[in-house]
Formats: C-alpha cells, sequence, structure tokens
C-alpha cells in the first residue's frame, strides 16, 4: 500500500542533481515525505514536528557517503534516530526487592490486558518464575472467567475473585495467597478504564499504594491512532509506568503509536503481543519497529 | 492564498486539528482546500459561521444509512470487527434498544474462540432479558449460527444480533469463516444477514481503512457503528472511510453500559472533532 520511503526520497531527491552535501531545500524537501510517512503510521502530530526537527538537524551538511543515494542517506539518518528514539535496545522486566514480584498490567478498554496477563505468566514459568494470575476485573462481564479459563489452560493456578469484591483487596488476599502457596510472582489484571475516568484512576493508584509491584506495564493496541498520546501519558502521570506492552503487532498497522507512546512517556516498551494465542507474546526490538514505521 | 477570508495561521491549525483527531493526512488536505473555497460565503474571520460551514461541509460526506425492507422475520443482523473493539457490548447495546421498541431479540454467540466470550455473552442476554443461543467453547460458528436460526424462526423472534469472534482482518482463513457464517444464515433464512455491522473503535488511527478495505473484501459491510467516544479519541478515521467507501455510520459507542448507543449524527460528530 506504501511506496518504500527511500524510493520517495530518491524521487525527491532526484529533482536536484549533482550535489555531495545535503543541503537545506534537499532535506527540507525529503522531510516532507518522511513526515507523510510517519503520519501514515500514526505517529502522533507533534511527535513527528519534534522528530524531523531533530532530524534535519543531524542531516545537515553531512556528506552522502558514496555507497547511498542521499535519498539512502537520508533514510539512514532517519532509521538511526527512530532506533534511538524507541530505546536502542530491549529493556526486560527489572524484578527487584522482596518477593513475591507484582507485574499490574493497565490501560484502556480492549487494549489486551487480560490476554496478554496469561501470556506473560506463560513467559515468565518458562524463565523458571512460579507464577499465579490475579483476575482484578470486577466490573466487564466474564472477565474473572476469561483469565481464569487462559490460566487453566496453560496449567498456572489463579486467585479465586469474585466480582463483589474491591480490586485492592483481590491484590492483598493474592499476596498472602503468593505467599502461604510459595508462588513467587503475581500478574494482576485489572479492568480496562479510560484516562479521563478519575474514580478508576484512583482505583488503579490505590492498588499501586497498596502493593507496591515492581512493574506497572500500560498494554495499548498497536492500532491506536492520535490519541495513544493523551492517554499514556495520563496513565503515566498518575501511576509512573514501568513500561508497555504494544498487542495485535501481528497485523499491518504500522505501529506509530510505540513512537508516541515512548516519546510521551520516556518509559520503555518491553514486549509485543503478535496474536491470541498464549505463547504469541515478544520482547520489543525497537529498530524492527523502526522499519515498520517507515513502511521499509 | 489571499483570496482567503481567513491566514494561513488559521489554516495550518486547522490542519493540526484535524490530524491530531485522526482524519488523516490526504483527506485533511482535500477537506482545507474544499473548506476555503467556501470560507468565501462568509464574513472574513468569522469562526462561528467557519464552524458551521465546517459541520455542513463534513456532514455532507456520510452516507445516509438506508432502511431495508424485510420481507419474512426475524430481521438478523451480523456483528464483525477486530479484536476488542466492542462487538459484544454493541450487540448488548443494540439488544436493549430493540427491546425497548417492542421486539423480541435473540442473541447469538458464535464467538465460540475467545476465552469465556460466551459467557460474556450470556450476562448480557440476561441483563437485558433477552433470549440467547450458544454451543460450547470451540464448536464451529457456522454451526452455531444455523441451529440459532432454527431456534430464532421457529420461536418467533423479531431480531437475531449474531456475535462473532474479533479478528484481524489480515487473516485469511478468518475472514473466509465470516463468509461462512453468512452463506449458512442466508441458506436457513433466504436474505440474510439483512445488515452487517462493522464495529470500530474511535482510538483506532489509519489502520481502520485497512479494516474496512479488508473486511469488505470476504463480507459486504452495510454499516458501521464506532465505539469509545466517551474518551478523548475523536474517530475522525470516519472521514476518510466516508469519502471513500460508501458505508453510512449509523451508531456511536459512548460507554460500557447498555445505554450507551445514540444515533450517529455528522453535524454533532464535526462539531467534536473541533472541540
Ligand atoms: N490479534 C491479536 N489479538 C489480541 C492480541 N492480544 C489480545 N488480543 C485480543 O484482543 C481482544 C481483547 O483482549 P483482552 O485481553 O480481553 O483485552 P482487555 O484489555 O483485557 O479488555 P478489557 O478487560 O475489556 O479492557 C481479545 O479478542 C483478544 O483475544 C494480539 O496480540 N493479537
Ligand atoms: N469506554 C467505552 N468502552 C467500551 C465501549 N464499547 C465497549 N467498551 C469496552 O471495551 C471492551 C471490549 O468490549 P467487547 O464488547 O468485549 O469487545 P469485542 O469487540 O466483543 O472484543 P472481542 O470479542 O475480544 O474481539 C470492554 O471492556 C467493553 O466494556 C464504549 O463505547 N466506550
Ligand atoms: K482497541
Ligand atoms: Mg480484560
Ligand atoms: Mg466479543
Amino acid at each position: 500500500m506504501f511506496d518504500s520511503l527511500s524510493e520517495r526520497l530518491d524521487s525527491v531527491f532526484k529533482k536536484i542533481k549533482g550535489r555531495g552535501r545535503l543541503d537545506e531545500a534537499s532535506i527540507e524537501e525529503g522531510l516532507r515525505e518522511v513526515r507523510l510517512a510517519l503520519l501514515e503510521a500514526d505517529v502522533n502530530y507533534k511527535v513527528v514536528k519534534d522528530f524531523t526537527r531533530k532530524v534535519k538537524e543531524k542531516a545537515l551538511g553531512k556528506e552522502v557517503l558514496k555507497s547511498l543515494t542521499p535519498g539512502q542517506q537520508v533514510v539512514k539518518i532517519v532509521h538511526e534516530e527512530l532506533i534511538e528514539l524507541l530505546g536502542g535496545k530491549n529493556v526486560g522486566l527489572e524484578l527487584k526487592g522482596k518477593k513475591p514480584y507484582i507485574i499490574m498490567l493497565v490501560g484502556l478498554q480492549g487494549s489486551g490486558k487480560t490476554t496478554s496477563a496469561a501470556k506473560l505468566a506463560l513467559f515468565l514459568r518458562r524463565k523458571k518464575f512460579s507464577p499465579l494470575l490475579v483476575p482484578a476485573d470486577v466490573y466487564r462481564p466474564a472477565a474473572i472467567e476469561q483469565l481464569q479459563k487462559l490460566a487453566s489452560e496453560i496449567n498456572i493456578p489463579s486467585f479465586g475473585s469474585s466480582s463483589n469484591m474491591k480490586p485492592v483487596d483481590i491484590a492483598l488476599q493474592a499476596r498472602e495467597e503468593a505467599i502461604e502457596k510459595g508462588y513467587d510472582i503475581l500478574i494482576l489484571d485489572t479492568a480496562g478504564r479510560l484516562h479521563i475516568d478519575e474514580v478508576l484512576m484512583n482505583e488503579l493508584v490505590e492498588i499501586k499504594q497498596a502493593c507496591s509491584p515492581q512493574e506497572i506495564l500500560f498494554v495499548a493496541d498497536a492500532m491506536t491512532g492520535q490519541d495513544a498520546v493523551n492517554v499514556a501519558s495520563r496513565f503515566d502521570e498518575l501511576l509512573d509506568i514501568t513500561g508497555v506492552i504494544l498487542t495485535k503487532m501481528e497485523g499491518d498497522a504500522r505501529g506509530g503509536a510505540a513512537l508516541s507512546i515512548k516519546s510521551v512517556t520516556g518509559k520503555p516498551i518491553k514486549f509485543i503481543g503478535v496474536g491470541e494465542k498464549l505463547k504469541d507474546l515478544e520482547v520489543f526490538h525497537p529498530d524492527r519497529i523502526a522499519s515498520r514505521i517507515l513502511g521499509m | 492564498s489571499s483570496s482567503s477570508h481567513f491566514d494561513t495561521n488559521f489554516w495550518e491549525q486547522l490542519e493540526e486539528i484535524l490530524i491530531m483527531a485522526d482524519v488523516g493526512f490526504n483527506p485533511t488536505l482535500k477537506l482545507i482546500d474544499n473548506l476555503k473555497l467556501r470560507a468565501k460565503e462568509i464574513s472574513p474571520g468569522d469562526q462561528e459561521a467557519f464552524k458551521k460551514i465546517f459541520a455542513q461541509e463534513l456532514a455532507s460526506l456520510f452516507p445516509k444509512p438506508s432502511k431495508k425492507l424485510i420481507a419474512l422475520k426475524p430481521e438478523v443482523v451480523l456483528l464483525i470487527g477486530v479484536n476488542g473493539v466492542g462487538k459484544t457490548t454493541t450487540i448488548a447495546k443494540l439488544a436493549y434498544r430493540a427491546q425497548m421498541q417492542g421486539k423480541k431479540v435473540l442473541m447469538v454467540g458464535a464467538d465460540t474462540f475467545r476465552a469465556a466470550a460466551i459467557e460474556q455473552l450470556k450476562i448480557w442476554a440476561d441483563r437485558v432479558g433477552v433470549g440467547f443461543y450458544s454451543k460450547e467453547h470451540g464448536s464451529d460458528p457456522a454451526a452455531v449460527a444455523y441451529e440459532a436460526m432454527d431456534k430464532a424462526l421457529k420461536e418467533n423472534f423479531d431480531l437475531v444480533l449474531v456475535d462473532t469472534a474479533g479478528r484481524l482482518h489480515t487473516k485469511v482463513n478468518l475472514m473466509e469463516e465470516l463468509s461462512k457464517i453468512k452463506r449458512v444464515l442466508n441458506k436457513k433464512h433466504p436474505g440474510s444477514p439483512h445488515r452487517t455491522i462493522l464495529v470500530l473503535d474511535a482510538t483506532t488511527g489509519q489502520n481502520a481503512l485497512s479494516q474496512v478495505d479488508l473486511f469488505s473484501k470476504s463480507v459486504p459491510i452495510d454499516e458501521i457503528i464506532l465505539t469509545k467516544l466517551d474518551g478523548t479519541a475523536k474517530g475522525g478515521v470516519v472521514v476518510g472511510i466516508a469519502s471513500e467507501y460508501n458505508i453510512p455510520i449509523t451508531f456511536i459507542g459512548l460507554g460500557e453500559k447498555m445505554e450507551d448507543l445514540r444515533p450517529f449524527d455528522g453535524k454533532s460528530f464535526a462539531k467534536a472533532l473541533l472541540d
């Protein structure tokens, strides 16, 4: 659906022949294509503006490498800058301090929290942890059953929450049970909520204060558009999230939300969801997403 | 341009607002070109008058929903869409609405794949107080649809709402599964499904275009319902969809309760884009 960015850039630079250096006018023109590619990938408008400004500074006056066309040279700079902005390399979970560890999943409705909770449990069991899945969504119809069913599919224990309990009490009681039975990591699934819903956002803050999770992961849908920045920054502001899981990445979404979220929160994307099955979780690689955002 | 009644700054700001509302780059430029022409009708700098023109211009892009006559009861509606957009919840909302109009409604759980999807729909059916049919987890969704139609015909239901599993539009085999559900319904009850509704999440960006494109290749889409407009996302991507595909938007979702459904109104939608 998208011309490759370097082809588009080459056609821009073809008009400007015989120049050994990237000059301002040709970079300007080239960056217009970059800007468009990023917007098509759903990178936030303001993030795109900042980004192209930075790239321009880097590209200005740079000598075009003999082996590259000017278009390829700009793509190279853009690509490297994107990888850098996305965090450079993969950042794993930071599990430190007293066991049992707690990982809490938060995010908008339908982003993939419950599924990701079960995926993470499977991932951690492979790393020799002994996880307990904790359903703390007492609102969505059958949310508790959903996680309990996923848990039994992979033979991982789940806490016996019921929908008349308070989520914070579920978290605390589940921790007691984990200590008693020797589970060393709790994965807490919370209900989807809007970042502007004060009551429900406070509920998350209360859970955080009550059980100080090692990781609070913001789960976001890879298809999210421009609003990703508003949502992510609000969740981060109130909860100081520790990382991000980007779901539904196996489709054809370009995943510009990754860049938007990383730019506004500074928090690393730790995992991507690549399917509905519980094995479909991968660690995040900035270089791959960078290419994808650019449509390469 | 100098012929415009508003300065460059004004148009740049509008461009920013529209792109940040997910309208998309090309639809935004097209819209702004049209608006530059129409802005000549109003007095220079009159922002209120501009907002009116904007709302008119935008509303005119959305096709009007057509009323289909249903020869033989029940009317059958099929809901489709990618994962987590709000299909199941929207079924509850549509059922509640139809029930208020005195219709006898059957909810059909043809999502036999996702964990507890059947239970979720069953809880909704009980809450709304309407009929329910499904089979055990893992059954063939087309078989569920077929048998549900038996029940609907026998028990004289007015409206059948079929819930399907969320699926990414890029999965060819899952798209084929939808065509099969559709074929089976039509065989059992000719003319059905009378409406196929694509559910879109308002927080989705430009990928929604690909969703419309690929879903409609396996099952023609009659309507779109846009959910989650109670957040801060504006759902502007439907502007591009409206101008590229001739599909009306019928309802919007404004929350998680069965009452949280409103008919789509192009002018209010346009106004909200500018807020
Ligand atoms: N294709 C695909 N679907 C996914 C992925 N992760 C989750 N899903 C699906 O997305 C839908 C929503 O997932 P859930 O895990 O229920 O999302 P949630 O955030 O817990 O939803 P709420 O609890 O309602 O807020 C389900 O249909 C999942 O199967 C993924 O990586 N790829
Ligand atoms: N804020 C808000 N949340 C909504 C709306 N519609 C649905 N939801 C929520 O979004 C989440 C997903 O809704 P579902 O109805 O389960 O979505 P689905 O498309 O059936 O999901 P799958 O079957 O997993 O593909 C749930 O938490 C719903 O409560 C809406 O209009 N506004
Ligand atoms: K979503
Ligand atoms: Mg959930
Ligand atoms: Mg569903």
